[in-house]
């Protein structure tokens, strides 16, 4: 159901998102990041403010953060330092976070979103993306694990210093769709960059959302207040829209919004105060001494915006073109290796549309029920394309195609569908004459792919083994199918 | 063989090398003076250069360099000469504290780089030496672990901030020391002591395991008694380290190759700025003089001007204390030091650095707090940094009709301890000369000049004459030093009424 | 210009110093003094013109290659610790979240 604002009421959101980096090592140390379980065995000198340690700038986050940025259609700056924001806490090492202030690496972006309900295209402007760094993990003991009513905190510093990039909204969101929309658009961009995992569950990617409300009408914003917690697409939707209410009903009840930090609880579906800042931090800016200017020249940035990958927005559009339904594209693009299966099945012969139905239904379906994800189902593009193949050729029934599928997902990949089919009492088929026959007939009918394959695609062989299979309803050896066509084509 | 505490690091080189005496002898001779004179501070005439003399692991390591070498092995190039190391750097495995109780027994877990050079070249580190807390203070007065004793008058403070290292040079504890500079605490120091101490070009020295004070500002480099020993230490500990961003690429010229050229020729240029009022008469009879030996060598003498110098100590107190109480914001009780236990982390933090930090350091803190925060930013700091800009110019500008620059190092000689302590800002003007060459990063030195009687005094004290060079050009200012030296003769054995006995 | 106490309270708590009555007395004058001291560099009329520095000597583009390195042996970071527990550093109550 769309999301609408009461009558005469406005709702404005910015939205800061934070990118954690996939690089080796951190931000200005060599500490590895890998993610390793135990707790403050990640840890460089500098990681743990040590005194007389000194950053340096890790090339490859510099690199990844251009490339976002051009990616997300901004500007990068020609000459920018790094600044040091000073305040106290435990989790922050140095005392000081270093990360950028007035000129930041990349400036002045945008996205271009298709949010359903919208017959035309949501552009949301970005101000900047810059670089930082992440601080070391609180776990705080007593009271719930929440900060609040704590007796103490435990820190770790494995995660202090990881390379972190900061992409911040213009407040051109009005409403939760387009916010939800905007996410989603940033995750599958960081992901076709592959700098990160950009999982906002689990904490490589965070979402903070800044809300206002204001009556129509109104010559500035409302006051704003910033929510955070937010830990799913889901939550970045249903936060907003909650937050946009409770203060309408706060205004209209008399009281005036003050601006201050709201934790969003998912279970609850509310968000409280977190803090009430009665002044403003002051963060003491100034350009970090140890560190020194980067310069971006015209030719790095031109070799950096070249070697772009295909952007998102391409994709989708390349997919749908092919017939493909939109939300199924925006499916396959959002996903881990749904795109890659998606692009290799096309490639090896299978019809883009049958296809896409299998990937975003019933394989998404068995990996639920399996709890694995994309990766750890092995499945590959070939396997997909054999499937639908098999499919199409009458060898299986859709039902029986199913079963096969559960079979591939259990063997992680390691099994062909042919050989799943085979296993699960199919009966092979060796009689080299009719089974000449047959590879005969499937060549005669497929003289574009036959073509595809003498000229070097040799995956492609891959459709025409399954409808080979088909004819034969899955029973003939696929060692022996594989050889005779070949033979065949080779002539 | 003559007093081997007496002998330069380039002397006991030759003499390890021709098999003279042995590493271990030498190292002996340094450790037995140590406890002969140095003392923690509690006697009144105890120098209390050291906080932590280490003489177990420097025999051990003698015993090794003279083990390698009777085995024919090469040895590197300080190798058995005893160097004594300001507690501002870090060392593993060695308790490091910054002349503060916030780091009472820290033990580092890495080495600077530096000292990782100076392990390389088979140096014999014999301990740590005392300095102002977290190398804030021109006078060594404001260690939390007592002050030094300068040796030509243990009623005299030995300058500072690197007033300990300074001290174990000049009384024979240590050929060599390590000192940091980052507004005169090497050069300072080093005039009121009566031996040589050089700051480095910015960048030349890895800052890599320097305790940050003033990061844009510190640099290490050597304290030594002769111009050649203190050439070879910095040849050593110098050069490009990847883990110091601000660190200079390319190698500099080589320190001592011409370091015997002399001056005939040279441009010298007298720095209008640096003398006159504020400059005890006693400094300024000494500075002129010395100028006048310049001119006997076949130097040429101008007059320059750095118009922009008197702003040095201002922008310098908004600049340093800026960076600083960001640099010392580390020092919070978490992770290792001093922690006062309190109800909250809040009240931890605040009760551990009152506790942890002296007065010096606090005030300084605060300045630079107040000089970055909101509002007042582009006033203090922004405007200091501008007015860096034009000192540099100044410099840059005076370098284009001189080769180098010559000044008093210190408006006064040795000061008696307490004299200065009731006012900051007299204090601080004891860096008047030497601030400028910091900000504008250039090379500087301080070798003796000559003696003089402070007006509160009898005996005479040594005077300090300092060296600037251009940017990255350090053998230029060697090499006017040692012309300098070679000609003036001066005997840096400490004398008078109320020095440390040196026999 | 003169640092009032106030001033100094607000001084101390953001550099996170407790600092008694008497301290606060004592420093207003003090670092006022310096203060104004300093403010010399408000005089330099020309210095609108120029570029702050902030490094001596010209450098950029300092970089460091992906590559990782040997962290710290976790008993000797934590060894220094004042208060450890569990292998990670235990801190009292926190009030404040950041600033």
């Amino acid at each position: 159901m769309a999301f609408q604002m009461p009558d005469g009421w406005e709702l404005v959101v910015g939205l800061e998102v934070h990118v954690e980096l996939n690089t080796a090592t951190k931000m200005f140390s060599a500490s590895p990041v890998d993610f390793a379980g135990e707790p403050n065995t990640r840890v460089f000198p500098l990681d743990a403010g040590l005194p007389g340690t000194l950053p340096v700038i890790n090339g490859r986050a510099v690199e990844a953060a251009a490339r976002l940025g051009l990616a997300i259609n901004c500007g990068v700056a020609e000459r920018c330092v790094m600044h040091r924001k000073n305040y106290f806490y435990p989790d922050l090492p140095k005392g000081y976070q270093i990360s950028q202030y007035d000129v930041p690496l990349c400036h002045d972006g945008w996205l271009d979103l298709d949010v359903e309900d919208y017959d035309d295209i949501v552009r949301v402007r970005i101000e900047r993306l810059h670089m930082e760094e992440d601080t070391g993990k609180s776990t705080h003991v007593g009271g719930a694990g929440r900060l609040h009513g704590a007796d103490a905190s435990m820190i770790d510093y494995n995660r202090a210093g990881i390379p972190l990039l900061e992409i911040v909204s213009r407040p051109d969101i009005h409403d939760p769709a387009v916010a939800m929309a905007y996410v989603r658009e940033v995750q599958a961009i960081v992901k076709a960059l592959g700098v990160s995992d950009a999982k906002l569950e689990e904490g490589s990617m965070r979402c903070d959302a800044n809300v206002s409300v204001n009556r129509v009408g109104a010559t500035e914003f409302g006051t704003r207040r910033e929510i955070k917690n937010v830990n799913s697409i889901r939550s970045v939707g249903r936060a907003i829209a909650y937050e946009a209410f409770a203060q309408i009903d706060e205004i209209e009840a008399g009281a005036t919004i003050v601006q201050e930090t709201r934790h969003w609880d998912e279970a609850k579906g509310v968000t409280s105060t977190l803090r009430r800042k009665e002044t403003v931090a002051d963060y003491r800016y100034f350009p970090d001494p140890d560190l020194v200017a980067i310069v971006s020249v015209p030719e790095w940035v031109d070799g950096l915006r070249a070697s772009l990958p295909e952007l998102p927005r391409v994709t989708r559009d390349r997919i749908t073109a092919m017939g493909v339904a939109s939300p199924q594209a925006v499916s396959m693009v959002g996903g881990d290796e749904m795109l890659g299966w998606f692009d290799a099945g096309v490639a090896a012969g299978a019809d883009p549309r049958t296809l896409a139905n299998w990937i975003t239904g019933d394989v998404v379906g068995q990996l639920g029920q399996a709890g694995l994800t994309e990766t750890e189902s092995g499945l590959t593009g070939a396997h997909l394309a054999e499937l639908v193949g098999m499919v199409d050729g009458g060898a299986l029934s859709t039902k029986m195609a199913k079963d096969v599928l559960v079979g591939v997902i259990e063997s992680r990949g390691a099994k062909s569908p042919s050989e799943v089919a085979q296993e699960r009492g199919l009966e092979q088929m060796s009689d080299t004459g009719a089974l000449q026959a047959i590879v005969d007939d499937v060549i005669a009918r497929n003289p574009a792919v036959v073509e595809k394959i003498r000229g070097g695609a040799d995956k492609a062989i891959g459709a025409l083994v399954g409808q080979v299979m088909g004819a034969t309803r899955g029973q003939a050896n696929p060692g022996m199918v594989n050889d005779l066509l070949r033979a065949a084509i080779d002539g | 063989m003559s007093q081997l505490t007496a002998r330069s690091a380039h002397d006991l080189l030759a003499a390890m090398a021709a098999g003279d005496v042995t590493a271990v002898e030498v190292t002996q001779a340094h450790l037995d003076r140590i406890a002969a004179v140095d003392g923690d501070g509690s006697g009144d005439r105890d120098v209390h250069a050291f906080l932590q003399v280490t003489g177990e692991a420097a025999l051990a390591k003698a015993a090794d360099v003279d083990a390698r070498r009777a085995g024919g092995e090469s040895v590197g190039a300080l190798a058995g000469v005893p160097i004594a190391v300001k507690d501002v750097v870090v060392t593993e495995g060695i308790p490091t504290t910054c002349g503060s109780k916030i780091l009472q027994g820290w033990v580092p877990p890495y080495d600077a780089t530096l000292v990782a050079r100076l392990k390389a070249a088979d140096a014999i580190i014999v301990g740590k030496t005392n300095m102002d807390e977290f190398a804030m203070g021109s006078s060594n007065e404001n260690s939390a672990y007592g002050n030094v004793r300068n040796p030509w008058d243990l009623g005299r403070v030995p300058g500072g901030s690197s007033g300990g290292s300074a001290a174990a040079v000049a009384a024979g504890m240590a050929p060599l020391a390590i000192g940091t500079d980052t507004g005169g605490s090497i050069r300072q120091p080093a005039a009121l002591c009566g031996i040589v101490g050089g700051k480095p070009t910015y960048g030349a020295v890895s800052r890599y395991g320097l305790i940050a004070f003033a990061s844009s500002l510190d640099q290490a480099g050597p304290f030594a008694r002769t111009v050649a020993d203190a050439a070879l230490l910095q040849r050593v500990i110098a050069g490009h380290d990847p883990l110091d961003s601000t660190s200079i690429p390319e190698p500099s010229r080589d320190l001592l190759a011409g370091i015997e050229s002399g001056v005939a020729g040279m441009r010298l240029g007298v720095v209008r700025e640096l003398q006159g009022e504020g400059y005890e008469p006693g400094v300024e009879a000494s500075f002129n003089a010395a100028l006048d030996r310049f001119r006997d060598l076949g130097a040429e003498i101008i007059e320059v001007s750095l118009p922009h110098a008197p702003y040095g100590l201002p922008a310098y107190y908004l600049v340093a204390p800026s960076e600083c109480s960001s640099n010392l914001a580390k020092f919070d009780g978490v992770r290792f030091g001093l922690r006062v236990d309190a109800a909250t982390t809040e009240e931890m933090m605040a009760a551990t650095r009152a506790a942890g930090f002296g007065a010096e350091v606090k005030r300084r803190i605060m300045i630079g707090t107040h000089a970055l925060s909101s509002g007042y930013y582009d006033a203090y700091y922004a405007q200091a940094s501008r007015v860096r800009t034009l000192i540099a110019d100044d410099f840059r500008a005076a370098f284009g009709q001189v080769d180098a620059l010559v000044s008093p190092t210190s408006p006064s000689v040795a000061f008696p301890h307490d004299s200065k302590t009731a006012d900051p800002i007299a204090m601080y003007l004891n860096d008047v000369a030497t601030v400028p060459a910091s900000l504008a990063g250039t090379p500087a030195i301080s070798i003796p000049c000559g003696l003089a009687v402070a007006p509160d005094g009898t005996d005479p004290l040594p005077v300090g004459l300092q060296i600037m060079a251009p940017l990255h050009r350090d053998e230029v200012m060697y090499r006017v030093a040692r012309a300098f030296e070679a000609s003036l003769g001066f005997d840096p054995t400490p004398a008078g009424a109320h020095a440390l006995a040196m026999a | 210009m003169a640092l009032s106490e106030d001033e100094v309270r607000h001084v101390g708590m953001l550099a996170r110093i407790a600092l008694t009555d008497a301290e606060v007395a004592d420093l207003a004058p003090q670092l006022s003094k310096i203060l104004q001291y300093a403010e010399q560099v408000g005089e330099v009329a020309d210095a609108g013109n120029v570029e702050p520095t902030v490094h001596p000597y010209p450098l950029q583009n300092v970089f460091r290659d992906d590559v990782p390195g040997q962290p710290l042996d976790r008993e000797a970071l934590l060894s220094q610790g004042p208060d450890v527990d569990d292998h990670r550093f235990v801190v009292p109550q926190i009030v404040a979240e950041e600033g």
